[in-house]
């Protein structure tokens, strides 16, 4: 059975349809990407199924239950966790601290256990706070828990970011656009943790991606999403020589070209 | 220049400051000074310089490197032996002591809500008010007075409820505005930033134009004469005949009740304040405590992180309600009288204040907020205020231009000026301290990231520029 199953999604913005009957199947264990042009609707999908927006249309279905009408943070203890485009960690926080956040809906202490310090209390904190140094450990962090988040570089920032997203142990992670702003180095290093995560961790990963090497590397399949819809759907080959998506990211002159040419290698990576 | 001289200062002081931490300095220093500055307001009740060298060196236990046993049995007799004899001396200390700690509850609470949350609540003054006028209530005549006309009670009007039950209150107090807190949060948490800002301040007054206004069809609260007659616990007798005996001879005399009421209240609060204290510490140490956080840093990461914001924004909203409650009810027996009057808008500016002098989000911060207003409010400008007056009632002169005191104009009075003042303090606050006197651990930290990133950013551009002129060079 399919772990998240969306059907004829649509999301509007006043005149614009953002998400255009979108019908999307992610499977169990799998590693998927969405791609496609700036302002295609890839993060808008992202957004729809993590609750931030409401789709006027259509239904998601993930391991058994509705989607639709749940805020945000339901969503989340139900198994989803995502990473944002620009990152938004909590900046006056610690690394630590992040990842503590993260882990919120695990923790199930209430206000009177926290006001009596109770032994489960202590017990939970301690658990809680070595299995964050565990998660800082897996995505490759060291001796920076009591760093406030916003003083980390760039790419660990990233990671604080993952980190703080697995720490809920979700079924499902969406990664909107992982490795932008990385260097071939880090972002190699970001394959590698994105494997681990899938193959060490059972995590389903649902990523939005533009660097077409990332893409074509790690995704067992490929969605391509434009204007609000899904024009092409398969594997990295099959996506590669797709006109469609040819067309759609390079135009349709130069999509005819390649594909008399059949010079699909390079196509998509512009 | 300036730099020159902090550096200057800093060598000179550095060593000295450095020599009061070193071994069993920091012990003789604390009890000395509290020793010395306890015998100065002892000898000198009046003197508003003593009193504040006292306060002075009861921060010391704070500030000072000690041990937290000796800084726990120092507290305990700071409360409970050296504040209840000076404030015996002069009554007006035990006030000023009060005032300091129901502002420090309010502030505290405040701060649970601006300084943790992120949610600017301008109306907070409100929940005080519910409090305050939920004893003023059912702790005066006031519920056989609902159909006679205002302002006047016929002779042999009951009291509804034993004085005693003031205790239960307190704790209903709590309860009944955390109850009002979520009510009047469940529709207004939906609005954001500023507009939430406009929709508590519309709130605060609301609040206050109700206590104002009730007394018309029904007489609830007596309107803008306020409810007087409002009970007071009753003291036991063998409570004022013991302190009189421990404590009578250093004071000098036994004390009736009507005095021994304001070392009741004075202790009372400091019960209170010491809870709210705790409860805040533990709060903000816990999952509770970080959910508020991540919510005021990002609202939407932190549901998207499974945090049920509205949900943590109401509880912040109660929690914060429920210790201003508990201080309403402290307030309204302490006065035996409550009218709308304390509690308008400036009132809810005054607490905001505090929480932003002493640091947003950091707890020793707000109590220090709470004393520093209280203090200045109570104490140094109306000393001024006297000095003035006592200088204008002389015959004195300034000498070089032969200006003679008498003529000062009242209008210059200093206590006129107590806002004008405080905007000054905040201004300069947000300018050169926007951490506050005293600031959160995140904050500093967030601060000395943000220093640390500036000094990166210097020392990252100067070998560029120079490289780019060996560059040029070559």
């Amino acid at each position: 059975m399919a772990l998240l199953e969306a059907t004829n999604v649509t999301k509007r913005f006043g005149g614009l349809t953002a998400v255009d009957k979108m019908n999307f199947v992610l499977d169990q264990g799998q590693m998927v990407s969405i791609i496609g042009p700036n302002g295609a609707g890839k993060t808008t999908f992202f957004n729809t199924l993590t609750g931030i927006y409401r789709p006027e249309e259509g239904g998601i279905q993930f391991n058994g239950s509705k989607l639709i009408g749940h805020r945000p943070d339901q969503i989340a203890s139900l198994g989803i966790t995502r990473t944002f485009q620009n990152i938004r960690l909590f900046g006056s926080m610690t690394v630590i601290e992040n990842i503590l956040v993260g882990m919120h809906y695990r923790l199930k202490q209430n206000g009177i256990t926290v006001l009596a310090r109770s032994g489960s209390f202590k017990r939970e904190e301690a658990e809680a706070h070595a299995r964050a140094e565990e998660m800082m450990e897996f995505v490759g962090l060291q001796d920076v828990g009591n760093e406030l988040a916003s003083s980390l570089p760039y790419g660990g920032q990233r990671r604080v970011e993952i980190a703080r997203a697995l720490a809920s142990q979700p079924m499902l992670l969406l990664l909107d656009e992982p490795t932008a702003g990385m260097n071939p180095h880090e972002t190699s290093e970001a394959i590698a943790l994105f494997r681990s995560i899938r193959d060490k961790l059972g995590i389903t990963i649902l990523l939005i991606e533009h660097d077409m090497h990332v893409v074509m590397e790690i995704s067992e399949r490929i969605s391509v999403m434009d204007y609000g819809r899904k024009i092409a759907e398969g594997s990295p080959a099959e996506i590669r020589a797709d006109a469609r998506v040819i067309e759609a990211y390079l135009g349709r002159g130069a999509a005819a070209q390649l594909t008399f040419q059949e010079d699909s290698n390079g196509a998509a990576q512009s | 220049m300036l730099k020159d001289l902090k550096n200057r200062t800093a060598s000179f002081l550095g060593p000295l400051l450095a020599a009061t931490k070193k071994g069993r300095t920091p012990y003789y220093i604390t009890i000395g000074a509290l020793l010395i500055s306890t015998l100065l307001v002892y000898l000198n009740p009046l003197s508003v310089p003593a009193f504040l060298l006292f306060l002075l060196s009861v921060s010391l236990v704070y500030v000072m490197p000690l041990k937290r046993v000796f800084r726990i049995i120092a507290a305990a007799i700071i409360a409970l032996v050296l504040v209840p004899v000076i404030g015996i001396r002069n009554i007006f200390y035990l006030e000023v002591i009060f005032q300091i700690s129901i502002f420090a509850a309010l502030a505290l609470g405040l701060n649970i809500v601006v300084g943790f949350t992120g949610l600017l609540n301008m109306g907070y003054i409100a929940f005080y008010a519910v409090g305050a006028y939920l004893w003023a209530f059912f702790g005066s005549q006031q519920p056989f007075l609902l159909y006679s006309i205002p302002g006047t009670v016929p002779p042999g009007t009951p009291f509804l409820l034993n004085p005693n039950f003031f205790f239960l209150f307190l704790f209903l107090g709590a309860a009944v505005t955390a109850v009002v807190g979520i009510l009047l949060g469940l529709p207004v948490l939906r609005v954001r930033g500023d507009y939430l800002a406009i929709v508590t301040l519309g709130f605060g007054e609301l609040i206050r134009v109700l206590a104002n206004n009730l007394d018309k069809p029904i007489n609830l609260t007596n309107g803008p004469q306020g409810i007087t007659r409002i009970q007071r616990p009753t003291i036991p007798t063998f409570v004022l005949d013991s302190w009189n005996t421990i404590f009578g001879p250093i004071v000098g005399r036994p004390i009736a009740e009507g005095e021994f009421y304001n070392l009741f209240f004075y202790v009372l609060a400091l019960i209170v304040i010491m809870i709210v204290i705790f409860t805040v510490i533990r709060l903000d140490d816990s999952r509770i405590g970080r959910a508020w956080t991540a919510i005021r840093e990002d609202e939407l990461a932190a549901s998207a992180m499974g945090i049920p914001v509205v949900r943590y924004k109401l509880a912040a909203f109660a929690v914060a309600a429920s210790f201003a409650g508990v201080m309403g009810v402290l307030f309204a027996s302490s006065r035996i009288f409550v009218n709308p009057e304390s509690f308008d808008f400036m009132q809810s500016i005054a607490v905001l204040s505090m929480v932003i002098l002493g640091g947003l989000g950091s707890i020793p911060g707000a109590i220090l907020g709470a004393a520093v207003v209280v203090i200045l409010n109570l104490q140094i400008l109306q000393g001024l205020s006297l000095w003035l007056s006592s200088l204008r009632q002389s015959d004195a002169v300034i000498p070089l231009i032969n200006f003679p005191f008498s003529s000062i104009s009242a209008q210059l009075d200093p206590a006129k000026y107590q806002r004008m003042l405080f905007g000054l303090i905040l201004i300069l606050m947000m300018i050169y301290r926007p951490e506050g006197l005293i600031p959160a651990k995140r904050r500093r930290r967030e601060m000395l990231a943000k220093k640390k990133e500036i000094e990166l950013e210097i020392t990252d551009t100067k070998p560029a520029i120079e490289s780019e002129a060996e560059h040029g060079a070559a």
